[in-house]
């Protein structure tokens, strides 16, 4: 295991760097001169200059790549264009939020998808497997961007029943989790059902219900709960959908986030800032993933030694 | 359910093609008197902001949606297929190049790379494509990659080699088509997420710009209204998960008609 552990760390190291390499290029990507990108046509020669210098822009191309590595690994992701602050502690600031709403968003899919898997599963082929299978690949088709202002125009402005918007009480949570969770509720119902079907075949349920086990008990308490193996995986490794659904709930929602800070930062052409959030939001991810990995190969001793 | 996401689809691409013809108005063609105005049998779908009419609006953007989901679909598969099967073909460091660029690339979580490239490059149609082509090949690389490691060791492929056949050949007469259903079932689906990706930076407006009618800048045009005017959010909203469920369906139909093991065993 320790070895596993080990060369799955030294592998991310690559990906990471390449990450920050990635990040890092984005604002020489802007056509033209950056410096002059940013403050638009009007800016004055000595202006683009100032900001060039600020950004370090007139450094060799090394040296930039050099600083801004040794920051990022120091937690230094440099200045806001906006307001000067450190971009660090505005992401910092958000993080809670974000985290908040992401955590919510997973609660509201496992609670929704794993009944709604496990009913597809034990009454395969039925009316009801294939109702809850279409229901779920609707939830995968239906765009958090237009399922949110639904929810809100229905429960907040209709009824007026939540807020539309902000954060602060549980209340705030319920929409925009439950706009985040919609998609992810329906990968997990069909991750559910697959997993589970695959457990119902197997010759130990059989033996169980052959002893006189209740058919709810040997699906409960046998099949699904070794089942529930690849479903924690694919939680793990969707939290990606929950990432990049975060951009965009927050923004419906005006809930105080990374996705939000990122969305209001490309606006103000504050790159830095941008940098700092794509950064953080892709380094998550990636150790999301090692974490689910390490876990994957702590239950199941196979993984450990059939990976190359 | 195969059939209706066909069906589905079929409607789209007619909507498309036959746009111009069928749209009741010019969808730029303003009516200022008439804005917001709510659905009516003239106007069944309503008016917007600037008093344009909604359902020809509707089917014009179903021509971008699939512009942009044929075109970004097309370079990805292009671009995933051959290097995927360069990476499984030839394996050693060109594997490990390919391999280390989609691992890097896959660390973003779904399109934040896109909402990114197109922060910097600036929003339009043509970053749009170039963004979601860039996050898009490889998933189809890695795809084609697993399936070539694979067919490499088919028989055929061994006597093609012994007989001297050029690696090229190989390549595309024996060893790419063996990929291709997997790709084609990729390649559906990938049009669902295309069009979804361009509906969102749209959406938060990095995407195609006003007052070229997509689907996701009508929604975001209708976050503005969503007390007084919601039917702004209703169509263009319906109009995209209606199409993306279509290339669902069908994506999943055709997996399970071409993966007879998946359709066995689920």
């Amino acid at each position: 295991m320790l070895r596993y552990l080990i060369r799955r760390l030294l592998l991310t190291i690559p990906v990471l760097l390449g990450v920050a390499t990635l990040v890092f290029a984005l604002i020489h990507f802007i056509p033209g001169d950056p410096a002059q990108a940013i403050l638009g046509e009007g800016a004055t020669q000595e202006e683009v200059a100032q900001l060039r210098a600020r950004l370090g822009l007139d450094r060799p191309l090394l040296v930039q790549y050099g600083t801004f590595l040794r920051g990022a690994a120091h937690g230094d992701l440099g200045r806001s264009l906006r307001n000067g602050e450190p971009v660090t502690s505005q992401i910092l600031l958000r993080m809670p939020a974000t985290a908040q709403l992401a955590l919510a968003s997973m609660a509201v899919a496992i609670l929704v998808a794993l009944p709604l898997g496990i009913i597809a599963a034990v009454w395969k082929g039925t009316w009801i497997d294939h109702g809850a299978m279409t229901l779920s690949l609707v939830g995968i088709s239906i765009p958090n961007f237009w399922l949110g202002p639904l929810m809100a125009i229905v429960f907040a402005v209709q009824l007026g029943w939540l807020p539309v918007g902000g954060r602060g009480t549980l209340a705030h949570l319920v929409l925009p989790s439950i706009t985040l969770g919609a998609a992810l509720a329906a990968i997990l119902a069909r991750m559910t059902r697959a997993s589970l079907l695959e457990e119902l075949g197997e010759p130990y349920v059989l033996a169980a219900r052959a002893k006189g086990v209740s058919r709810t008990r040997a699906v409960l308490h046998h099949a699904f709960r070794n089942s529930l193996i690849p479903i924690v995986t694919i939680l793990g490794l969707q939290f990606g959908v929950v990432l990049t659904g975060a951009v965009i709930t927050e923004t419906i929602f005006a809930w105080p986030g990374i996705g939000r800070l990122l969305i209001q930062s490309i606006g103000f052409r504050d790159y830095p800032t941008v940098q700092g959030c794509v950064l953080l939001i892709a380094v998550t991810y990636v150790g999301v993933n090692l974490i689910t990995d390490l876990t994957y190969g702590f239950l199941d001793p196979r993984i450990r030694v059939d990976r190359p | 359910m195969t059939r209706v996401g066909a069906v589905i689809v079929l409607l789209a691409v007619l909507a498309a093609l036959l746009g111009p013809w069928v749209t009741p108005f010019d969808p730029s063609s303003q009516e200022l008197a008439l804005r917001l105005a709510r659905p009516t049998v003239h106007h069944p779908f309503g008016l917007d902001e600037l008093g344009r009419d909604i359902l020809s609006r509707v089917l014009a953007g179903a021509r971008i949606s699939l512009i942009v989901g044929l075109t970004v679909v097309g370079i990805s598969t292009l671009v995933g297929v051959l290097l995927g099967s360069i990476a499984g073909y030839f394996g050693g460091w060109v594997d490990d190049a390919i391999s280390r660029s989609v691992d890097v690339l896959m660390a973003f979580p779904g399109i934040l790379l896109a909402i990114a490239l197109v922060a910097v490059l600036g929003p339009s149609l043509r970053n749009v494509v170039f963004a979601l082509s860039v996050i898009g090949w490889v998933g189809y690389a890695r795809l084609v990659r697993g399936q070539v490691l694979r067919a490499r060791e088919f028989e055929f492929v061994q006597a093609a080699r012994a007989l001297g056949a050029s690696t090229a050949r190989i390549l595309l007469r024996h060893v790419i088509p063996t990929t291709l259903p997997a790709v084609m079932v990729q390649a559906t689906l990938g049009m669902a997420g295309a069009i979804l990706a361009e509906a969102a930076l749209s959406f938060l407006g990095l995407g195609v710009q006003p007052p070229t009618p997509s689907w996701g800048t009508m929604l975001n045009g209708g976050r503005l209204h969503l007390l007084d005017a919601p039917h702004l959010t209703i169509f263009p909203g319906a109009a995209i998960a209606l199409l993306v469920l279509g290339f669902n369906f069908l994506g999943d139909g055709l997996r399970d008609v071409l993966d007879p093991k998946r359709n066995r065993t689920h």
